[in-house]
């Protein structure tokens, strides 16, 4: 049979987080790596519920209880700070007391960092190290995965972004339409299609060259943003073709104000390499009303007529949709 | 090659020899970009591409240059967790020249497609050593010598190492373990990165 003292010295090496104590609850062997977290106190003498709460199973609460619990696994914690978790299981030994063998659980990784833990202090068949090696390098593995997909999001989004811009100009493109005005419609708010096709275009690109177009478009560009609201959305949908709809807007002054002032802006001359590009705009709006028909198609081209028929009014003009355009178109 | 490779060979270059010298590489090895992504796997024809063009660019044996990148890895603050994983095999070198027979599983364990050869650690006497490094990664073999060179640093330990030859198509290094603690090693504690 062997020892107190041999069992003590025979634990220190197989658990070590061992606590052994009689039948009256005083400690007579505690493992090295259990003192190591307590380096002040004395452990062996002194009574197990001073040094340790045990806080589940709740019925647990003197040393027959602990006892009684033989095999259940027990939930526990220092009594004084740091209030350590552990968890353990419970053996009566045959002559009176018991033998609790401890670990962390899923505190080690504090206890480790606390309490300044090295491989030593954990048994060898004990998974902790692989444990906290497997935290860190799954830790470093989801930080470049995070990292990817950061730039994967990044990315998108500026493809996204990419995708429903005119590069030339900066405005929204026909993709980027069909989009806002499918959501504009089925959001059943009223709103203004105004279609906007410039004048004398054909005639800058003709006589002074590409470039200048392109600075005629960016500068229209501009002017289309400096005349609408940040709500509005400004879509270039052709060579010289634009269309503007207007959030929550069909009150007919104010769009043949907002139509006026853009042409007026429009007919401002644009300096290109020491001459004037002059171009000007003609405009036909249609009207997204609750008592309208609500359909893309419909809009486009009920404010396509209206253009047409403020081009053959004698250009730099903006016309309404009329239900009599029809029989013109 | 899986990304993780592919983008320690980046961190070694663009640290070692500037970022304009690893766009020269990757300008000649004309893969159409610059940086390789970590977590992404490539071809593996990619890789040798840009390893052929590192030894053109940097005009270094590629041999020496893989040697040198291997201890990179343990030595540069920037691959901390790499240095601390390999740390995590044993307490002390020779822990971890055992340890090493796992590391093609602890690989796998942290980032699933990452498959690293077969290494297999022989003890022919006290503190003799060879280390089979099994094909399947050209130039594994002088990383690893690297890395073994660094790792003893690290644990502050002297050892002698050499290419042992090539046996039954693997690469053999040789290792003698020459004392322990014979300089003062880098610190290492358990809980240092784990929270």
């Amino acid at each position: 049979m062997m020892t107190p003292q041999q069992l003590s010295e025979f634990a220190d090496q197989i658990c070590p987080m061992h606590v052994i104590f009689d039948a009256s609850g005083r400690i007579t062997s505690a493992g090295p790596t259990l003192r190591k977290l307590r380096p002040d106190y004395d452990w062996v003498g002194q009574d197990f519920f001073d040094i340790i709460a045990v806080s589940r199973p709740r019925w647990v609460r003197s040393v027959d209880d602990m006892l009684r619990s033989a095999g259940v696994k027990l939930h526990m914690n220092f009594a004084s700070d740091p209030q350590t978790g552990l968890k353990g299981v419970l053996a009566p030994l045959p002559a009176g007391g018991g033998f609790l063998n401890m670990s962390f659980g899923i505190s080690v990784l504090e206890a480790v960092r606390d309490y300044d833990l090295t491989s030593a202090d954990f048994s060898p068949t004990d998974l902790t190290i692989e444990m906290l090696y497997l935290v860190e390098a799954k830790s470093a593995a989801m930080e470049a995965s995070r990292q990817l997909n950061m730039r994967l999001q990044g990315a998108k989004i500026a493809a996204e972004e990419q995708a429903f811009t005119d590069t030339l100009t900066g405005l929204k493109n026909r993709r980027a339409l069909d989009h806002v005005l499918s959501r504009m419609i089925d959001s059943g708010k009223e709103f203004a299609l105004m279609h906007v096709d410039l004048d004398y275009f054909k005639q800058v690109n003709d006589t002074m060259g590409h470039a200048a177009g392109d600075a005629v478009l960016q500068r229209v560009a501009q002017v289309l943003i400096d005349c609408t609201r940040e709500v509005d959305t400004a879509v270039r949908v052709g060579g010289d073709e634009f269309i503007l709809l207007l959030d929550g807007l069909t009150d007919a002054e104010t769009l043949e104000r907002i139509a006026n002032r853009l042409i007026e802006c429009l007919e401002e001359p644009v300096p290109f390499e020491g001459k004037l590009c002059r171009i000007s705009a003609s405009a036909g709006t249609s009207l997204a009303k609750e008592a309208k028909p609500r359909d893309a198609t419909t809009l486009i081209h009920q404010a396509d007529l209206a253009l047409y028929a403020a081009k053959n009014a004698g250009r730099g003009q903006h016309l309404f949709y009329q239900p009599n355009m029809e029989m013109m178109g | 090659m899986h990304g993780l490779i592919n983008r320690a060979i980046q961190a070694f270059v663009t640290d070692t020899y500037g970022a304009d010298r690893w766009k020269s590489v990757m300008d000649l090895a004309g893969l159409g970009f610059v940086e390789f992504e970590a977590m992404l796997m490539y071809p593996d024809d990619q890789s040798f591409k840009v390893l052929a063009a590192m030894e053109t660019v940097l005009d270094r044996p590629l041999a020496e240059m893989l040697e040198d990148m291997g201890t990179f890895l343990v030595s540069n603050p920037q691959a901390e967790a790499l240095r601390r994983l390999l740390r995590f095999g044993g307490v002390d070198y020779v822990e971890f020249l055992y340890s090493l027979d796992d590391l093609p599983d602890r690989a796998r364990l942290a980032v699933a497609d990452l498959h690293l050869p077969t290494l297999e650690l022989i003890e022919q006497a006290p503190g003799q050593f060879e280390l089979i490094c099994a094909q399947g990664l050209p130039g594994y073999s002088n990383v690893m010598m690297g890395i073994l060179r660094a790792m003893a640093d690290d644990y502050g330990d002297l050892v002698i190492l050499d290419h042992a030859g090539i046996r039954d198509d693997a690469d053999i290094i040789s290792i003698t373990h020459v004392e322990s603690q014979f300089a003062e090693g880098r610190s290492f504690s358990l809980g240092a990165h784990s929270l």
